[in-house]
């Protein structure tokens, strides 16, 4: 268990300091698959910094398992780092950086040679021991780094955006990959992505960053389904974003219709702003009879499993309604008709901001 | 040549059509090479001569070989040089990791300026700096060993060792020294299995190259050393004041080959990544 405690890091002072965290706090469960997820420069990787040791919090400390780490150097903590340029060392093979962390701590030589090969093993690379590691492709690199970091068997593993630099397909079969070796070692993960739909496949948690704070922590359900903020709700999916009013548990559209909601905590009663995802919008059809909204359509865009329809509400508010498409589907709505539009039930989220 | 033919802009410029450019090109070679030709050549002259050519023979390399104050001044040229540059180049592996390996810190400019001074004040302008201090000493002390050699040869070293070294340093990733604390490594053992191995070839580089320069010293030297403690250069400058025979040519040659050979592996290394 990780425990970030109103942990603040500024860099440089007086003019030109810099703050790249403000107040974060969170706790991390023990073989909790934790993922950062947040724009460039929000500050994921110098939260990862903190917990590595690299770097001292300004202000704030960092406990792992109750235990106050927040002043121990980097090679006294049991935690792990799987770097985003993957910082093998280029002068060992594959095996002797493998074997790095373990000569280290002094393990006998036996030991080493026993745990080298199963972490070549549980990566796939046997038949790569001996390879300089120049001489290997990038996957094959991003899974020496993950063994290295993993062999000492540490408590945290953290990982920078390990899969940025991989094309698509190696990129979802090293998702996998990682998410079988979190389970099989139970190793807490600590993962760095800006890659929403990868934080939404493989973790157990999400915590949004911006501008060096936490918006949200939740698990990918919460955050895609129910996001505290418009930040959130922009930043993972698409959104359509309508104003209403909220009183007594519902809410009423200035376009029209009237939706039960739970209301996050603080907002009062009032105008309010809120949050629809685009697959919970349907039209309804062409005419205006039964919908409670009605809207024009303004563009269609059809994207091979699903189609986006662009629409016009009377208020003047845009709304996205997407469609996944069926097999043999007639023709494309056309565009500058009046049609209906219905929300699912449940899908309206009232936003805090 | 290869690589700039492969850069050659498209509409068929070149630098060798434009007018004098082979005539340049051939006294530029010639002014630079064809002396050390002739000297290499009347090394091997069977005559006392240095112009006249009377046909090839090793007498001079033989005469240079049993020459004891020639044996005598190499023998303190090498070991000047070695300890000189090994010195040196201790020092210069320590200036590199404090002005590579730390935040920017005031002064820092200030400490380059320090370092590579004796690249920036003429030569004969610290040698009668330390020609003055050094008699003052050997005047108060009564001592006259090859110290004041060591030192003053040591100083002009450093800048030289410390070229490559820092130049290798700064292309190396920081991120391999997080990395190895990462992995439980302390600061001596970081040091030890990672930076150390990594910026080794510019060690022997800077070690190299710092050997060639402090062999190859005359000024200096002449200022500083005391009586009988003459280098291979300082001999050879003492015999052209007198008979200049072939032998001199000799040594040259030899010194020309040990410095060519030092100097193409400086680039071997410095060239070579990773
Ligand atoms: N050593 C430093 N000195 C000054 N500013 C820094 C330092 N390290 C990071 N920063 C700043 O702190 C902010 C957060 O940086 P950080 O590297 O944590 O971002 P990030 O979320 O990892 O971004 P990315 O997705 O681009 O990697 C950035 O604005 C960065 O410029
Ligand atoms: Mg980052």
């Amino acid at each position: 268990m990780i425990e970030i405690d109103k942990v603040t890091k500024t860099f440089g002072a007086g003019d030109v300091a810099f703050t790249a965290l403000r107040d974060v706090s969170v706790t991390i469960r023990e073989n909790e698959f934790f993922t950062l997820l947040g724009p460039s420069g929000c500050g994921k990787t110098t939260l990862l910094r903190l917990i590595a040791g690299f770097e001292p919090p300004t202000i704030g400390a960092i406990r792992l398992s109750g235990r106050d780490i927040t002043r121990l150097p980097p090679n006294q903590r049991p935690v792990n780092t799987v770097f985003q340029n993957y910082a093998l060392f280029p002068h060992m093979s594959v095996a002797g950086n493998i074997a790095f962390g373990l000569e280290m701590l002094g393990k006998p030589k036996d030991e080493i040679a026993k745990t080298v090969d199963e972490m070549l093993r549980l990566v796939r690379m046997e038949e790569l021991k001996h390879r300089k590691t120049s001489e290997i492709s990038g996957g094959q690199q991003q899974r020496v780094a993950l063994a290295r970091a993993l062999a000492p068997h540490p408590e945290v593993l953290l990982l920078d955006e390990p899969l940025s630099a991989l094309d698509l397909k190696l990129r979802k079969e090293m998702q996998i990959e990682l998410k079988r070796l979190q389970s099989e070692t139970g190793i807490t993960f600590v993962f760095v992505t800006h890659d929403q739909e990868e934080a939404l496949t493989m973790s157990d948690r999400i915590a949004v960053m911006s501008g060096g704070r936490i918006l949200q922590i939740g698990n990918p359900r919460e955050i895609y389904e129910r996001p505290s903020e418009r930040f959130v709700a922009n930043f993972i999916g698409a959104s359509n974003f309508l104003n209403g009013q909220l009183s007594a548990g519902s809410v009423t559209l200035e376009a029209g219709g009237t939706f039960t909601v739970e209301p996050p905590q603080g907002v009062a009663d009032g105008k309010v702003s809120v949050l629809i995802r685009p697959e919970h919008v349907t039209v309804a059809g062409t005419g205006t009879d039964g919908a409670a909204l009605t809207a024009t359509v303004e563009n269609v865009v059809y994207s091979g499993e699903a189609t986006v329809a662009h629409l016009k509400l009377k208020t003047g508010e845009a709304i996205k309604a997407r469609a996944s498409n069926l097999p043999g589907a007639s023709g494309l709505l056309e565009t500058g008709v009046q049609v209906g539009v219905s929300v699912a039930p449940g899908a309206v989220t009232v936003l805090v901001d | 040549m290869a690589e700039s033919r492969m850069q050659k802009p498209p509409k068929g410029y070149s630098v060798r059509t434009l007018p004098g450019f082979a005539i340049v090109a051939i006294f530029t070679l010639i002014t630079l090479y064809a002396p050390i030709a002739i000297l290499v050549m009347f090394s091997f002259n069977a005559g006392t001569s240095m112009a006249i050519w009377e046909g090839f023979s090793l007498r001079w390399y033989q005469q240079a070989v049993a020459n004891e104050a020639v044996q005598d001044a190499a023998m303190r040229s090498l070991f000047l040089a070695l300890v000189a540059a090994s010195v040196a180049t201790v020092a210069a592996t320590m200036a590199a990791m404090a002005t590579t390996r730390t935040r920017h810190f005031p002064g820092k400019t200030m400490i380059y300026a320090l370092i590579n001074q004796p690249l920036m004040v003429p030569e004969i302008v610290t040698a009668v700096a330390l020609l003055i201090v050094f008699a003052a000493i050997k005047v108060w002390t009564g001592h006259t060993s090859m110290i004041y050699l060591i030192v003053a040869h040591t100083a002009f070293c450093v800048p030289f060792a410390y070229l490559p070294i820092r130049a290798r340093l700064e292309t190396m990733d920081l991120s391999l020294e997080t990395a190895a604390q990462d992995l439980y490594a302390s600061r001596w053992l970081t040091f030890r299995r990672v930076t150390l191995p990594l910026m080794w070839p510019g060690i022997v580089a800077g070690l190299m190259l710092a050997f060639v320069i402090s062999l190859d010293d005359v000024v200096i030297t002449e200022f500083v050393k005391s009586a009988g403690q003459e280098t291979l250069p300082t001999y050879m400058l003492g015999q052209l004041r007198r008979v200049v025979t072939p032998e001199v040519n000799a040594i040259s040659t030899v010194i020309l080959l040990a410095g060519a050979i030092l100097v193409s592996l400086f680039f071997r290394l410095t060239s070579k990544r990773g």
